[in-house]
């Protein structure tokens, strides 16, 4: 906990409380304790109060429940990841108190629950031991056995007591919450939160509040990657999908479907990831890009398709929510190793576009730029979420929904002539006329896999494969130059750069936030745009002595990760190296530091 | 798509609306229809399948806008190129899936999907079980030469067992797909048969076939003279073979009945074999659609996600 203010009296708890910025609390159970329901209302009241807010939680891959977390960061600053260590530890059960005291702070607060919990002698020492009845009192409170239900929503009132939280906001939370339920079932959820709430710590702890939030002014809208994702493919104007469920990307096909048919559109649920990418194709072809999307094995599934998406010159967005791979792999865990077989994945040369979202605001709005470049250079388009961003809340600024909203319905008016793969525009770029339109000339597109002549029809032509398959790269260089560099963050010049891409983007900067508070030469460039990469890299890279590419993937045969090796291959420069890692959770930001220290240090070679 | 349906203006949902056409048009002739020369074998039985697609096309006056048509690969597959419209070919097997996202998104065109028996059978097969079952609205005709004939000359899931293939040198040993049991047990709503070597009826099936509202299946019967040479001849008279017409009293509502008819050895029985009138996943989803619009009635797109984000503050 980062406290601002010296220690205030305060009169209700009758001890002390103190001011803080920011609080990093893991709450840890089974996932059928609702754990992930109060981390949700802590991020969602913190994104009302202004306050920045980053979440982080583990669910088990059984469906049947199992450990669980959830860790919530609050800030009144700048929160850029779920924190490397907890202020406050919710405990309801041994093996979570057993093994989750290890991520609190050294004296952080650990809060269990007593009726489950047999504090150890030895965590004692370290840490501050406060032990509440909560699942006897759930059951005094709201009665039943409150094995499952109930105890979650007691445990937020104990919170809302300890951190001063806003009683009125949360409760009307959680009148949101039940809303269209069962009365009873509303009456027991703020039954439980009031004797939470009531329940006297005495002078077992002080507590704390929120210090003013300095944040921007305006509303704050709160959610996780996945759903951003998908209101941002709504607001790019997108109307049709087709997917098959897989982890993490159901949630966003779930969101879809529920949301499509509201606007006059829909989402199919598919019989695997072959017919969905081929049904979005189809639609896409039909006149307004559609969107397919999975995780993992089913990105695979895709790709045969995706590439005759690059041949055909159709648009399509294809949501990959990255998890640890290959093969059915990690499910449930991140990792950044899909940036391969985004950017390649395929037979033949199949130029597409990738863009990394960086956080969860970033999916947002990276849906609604992967639309627009779909559209404009008639390709496909890969938006790299994970794991991470997917199932962590933030509390972002809410977008302008009203100026945002696009409307790309296909224009069908007729046109004189129409020539798909028109070899003499320069830049490579021809769109797409979608069927229904009349043609004056009576001479119809064929869109096709096949290499073709520039309407589409098949070719063996040695040299129309040559200007095709140039054209459809230039497409690609054509969108690089007009891709602005990213700022570097910290000093623009100096000993270390880390680079990043995708959901690290958070831990690297308060890394370098750390590292430059301690007088060291760190800084960082966060790139979106993966394929093609802005022009100009090189320009940034010169100013420093190393740059270390941080990412969630394996080092490789020849010791880079799978981005390291793009921009090693694209500057051939020596000094870009890699910082990965493989064990499926978000980079802490002491992992990072550390792995950097040599290069700050200095102690390793320059080149 | 009915014959009056044909005539209304049309709508479209999810890609947008199109302007109206013109109706006093002349139809279109093989003249404005035919773009590349085949590049079939001489005498393949695909050439007739073309040709009555041009026929339909005239006799329905389906404009170029009103239609597209889709492909897999395959010999067959090459459909599109020799038609004058627009023309997708797509991927091996995965005509369906396609055409699904075309008809979906596009209630005003009627999609015809061609394709091999390998592309739908073998390669495509789940999806012709998912696409007939969900009924999406379009026609798909399915050239059977009980070959790969692109490939040259491998089994096919329809070549029968004995026949002498590249890869069963010494003669097919897998059980063959018999399309017609394929089609009905999979849910399909419009089940019919032919041959290309009946032009007439060919014509007739495919009429009915597109008059269908639902997904409906054509096995056509298409000879590759090239690598299975006499294949259907026990069904052309001319060969000396019989083509027997569905029976008259032959129910086509049921589908027990259809299944027995299906099980009649070749060269079996032409005509439709199953029909049955079923909700398309293109109605039922537009009716989805308009039950939720009903919620946000009188709301602008924006207002509608409006809604939803403010329950996320
Ligand atoms: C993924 C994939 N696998 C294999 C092929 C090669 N291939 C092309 S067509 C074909 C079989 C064609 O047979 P059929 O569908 O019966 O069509 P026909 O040529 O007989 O009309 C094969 C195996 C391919 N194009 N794509
Ligand atoms: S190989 Fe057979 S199917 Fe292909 S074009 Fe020749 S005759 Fe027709
Ligand atoms: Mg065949």
């Amino acid at each position: 906990m980062n406290e601002a203010v010296e220690a205030a009296p305060s009169a209700d708890s009758g001890g002390k409380t103190k001011k803080l910025t920011e609080a990093v609390i893991r709450i840890a159970g089974n996932s059928q304790d609702g754990i992930q329901a109060i981390g949700g209302f802590l991020a969602r009241l913190a994104g009302r109060s202004e306050q920045e807010v980053m979440t982080f939680m583990t669910i088990p891959s059984t469906i049947s429940g199992g450990p669980s977390i959830f860790q919530v960061r609050i800030g009144t600053g700048e929160v850029l990841s779920a924190g490397d260590e907890a202020d406050v530890l919710l405990a309801f059960y041994q093996h979570s108190y057993e093994n989750h005291i290890a991520s609190l702070k050294p004296g952080g607060i650990v809060l269990f629950d007593s009726d489950h919990v047999e504090p150890k002698p030895e965590f004692e020492k370290n840490y501050r031991h406060v032990g509440v009845p909560i699942s006897s009192l759930t059951v005094e409170a709201i009665g039943g056995t409150a094995r499952d239900k109930g105890k979650n929503i007691f445990t937020l009132g104990l919170v809302a007591k300890t951190f001063h939280l806003d009683v009125p906001k949360l409760t009307k939370l959680i009148g949101e919450r039940f809303a269209g339920k069962q009365e009873s079932i509303l009456n027991n959820a703020l039954t439980a939160f009031h004797a939470g709430y009531g329940y006297s710590l005495g002078d077992l702890l002080e507590t704390f509040a929120f210090a003013e939030s300095q944040k921007r002014d305006g509303t704050q809208v709160v959610m996780n990657g996945n759903e951003a994702l998908a209101f941002g493919l709504i607001t790019a104007g997108v109307r049709f999908g087709a997917g098959y469920p897989i982890t993490p990307w159901s949630d966003v096909m779930e969101i879809l479907r529920r949301e499509l048919p509201k606007y006059g559109g829909m989402f199919i649920q598919c019989e695997d990831e072959i017919a969905s990418v081929s049904m979005a194709l189809g639609a896409s072809y039909a006149g307004r890009v559609a969107v397919t999307g999975s995780s993992g094995p089913g990105i695979s599934l895709k790709t045969e398709a995706i590439g005759w998406a690059v041949m055909g010159e159709i648009p399509l967005i294809i949501c990959d929510i990255q998890r640890g791979g290959p093969s059915t792999g990690l499910p449930t865990n991140v990792e950044q190793s899909d940036l391969n077989i985004a950017v390649g994945g395929g037979h033949g040369d199949s130029p597409r576009v990738v863009v990394a979202a960086s956080d969860v605001e970033d999916c947002f709005y990276t849906a609604i730029e992967a639309v627009n470049i779909a559209r404009k250079y008639s390709v496909p388009v890969f938006i790299l979420s994970d794991q991470a961003i997917a199932t962590r809340i933030e509390a972002f600024a809410e977008p302008k929904l009203e100026t945002l909203f696009q409307d790309i319905s296909p224009d069908l008016s007729p046109v004189p002539t129409h020539k798909p793969y028109d070899l003499t525009v320069a830049d490579g770029v021809t769109r797409h006329v979608a069927p229904g339109t009349r043609i004056e000339s009576g001479k119809y597109p064929i869109v096709t896999g096949l290499e073709h002549d520039e309407m589409g029809h098949p070719t063996g032509s040695p040299k129309l494969h040559v200007q095709m398959v140039a054209k459809r790269r230039r497409k690609l260089q054509t969108l690089a130059s007009t891709i602005e560099i990213p700022k570097v963050y910290g000093g623009d010049e100096g000993k270390v750069l880390l680079v990043g891409w995708g959901s690290t983007k958070g831990p690297i900067r308060e890394a370098v936030d750390r590292a430059r508070a301690a007088g060291d030469s760190v800084s960082s460039l966060h790139i979106r745009h993966i394929n093609p990469l802005p022009n100009g890299l090189e320009t940034i890279f010169k100013k420093f002595t190393h740059v270390l590419v941080v990412e969630m993937n394996d080092e490789g045969l020849y010791g880079s990760g799978q981005f390291a090796t793009i921009l090693r291959a694209r500057y051939c420069d020596p000094k870009i190296r890699s910082i990965t890692k493989t064990d499926g959770l978000t980079f802490k930001i002491r992992e990072i530091l550390e792995r950097a220290a040599p290069y700050v240090q200095g102690e390793a070679a320059n080149v | 798509m009915s014959a009056t349906s044909m005539e209304t203006p049309r709508q479209t949902t999810v890609a947008g609306a199109a302007p109206a056409a013109p109706f006093d048009r002349k139809p279109l002739t093989k003249k404005d229809l035919a773009a590349d020369q085949p590049t079939w074998c001489p005498g393949c039985g695909d050439f007739s399948v073309l040709a009555l697609y041009f026929k339909l096309i005239e006799k329905r006056k389906l404009w170029h806008e009103r239609i597209t048509t889709v492909a897999g690969i395959g010999c067959s597959s090459r459909f599109p190129y020799f038609v004058q419209g627009h023309g997708v070919h797509f991927i091996h097997g995965r005509a369906l899936p396609f055409a699904s996202g075309v008809s979906l998104a596009r209630p005003d065109l009627h999609v015809f999907a061609f394709g091999g028996d390998g592309d739908a059978f073998s390669i495509g097969g789940n999806h012709f079980n998912h696409t007939a079952r969900k009924n999406i609205k379009m026609t798909y005709v399915v050239m059977d030469n009980w070959v790969y004939g692109l490939t040259k000359k491998q089994t096919s899931p329809t070549s029968p067992i004995g026949f002498k293939s590249k890869t069963d040198q010494w003669g097919a040993l897998d059980r063959p797909i018999n399309p017609m049991k394929q089609a009905i047990s999979a849910g399909a709503t419009f089940v019919a048969r032919t041959t290309h070597t009946n032009p007439s009826h060919v014509l007739q099936m495919m009429e009915a076939a597109m008059d269908h509202d639902g997904f409906s299946f054509i096995e056509c019967l298409s000879e590759c003279v090239e690598f299975y040479e006499g294949a259907f001849d026990a069904s052309n008279p001319r060969k000396g073979g019989a083509f027997n017409l569905v029976p008259e009293d032959h129910d086509v509502t049921n589908e027990m009945a259809a299944y027995k008819l299906a099980d009649v050895g070749f060269p079996g029985h032409f005509g439709v074999f199953y029909k049955s009138s079923q909700p398309t996943k293109n109605a039922n989803e537009a009716k989805v659609s308009a039950k939720l619009r009903e919620k946000v009635a009188g709301l602008k797109d924006w207002q509608i996600l409006q809604k939803n984000f403010d329950l996320l503050k």
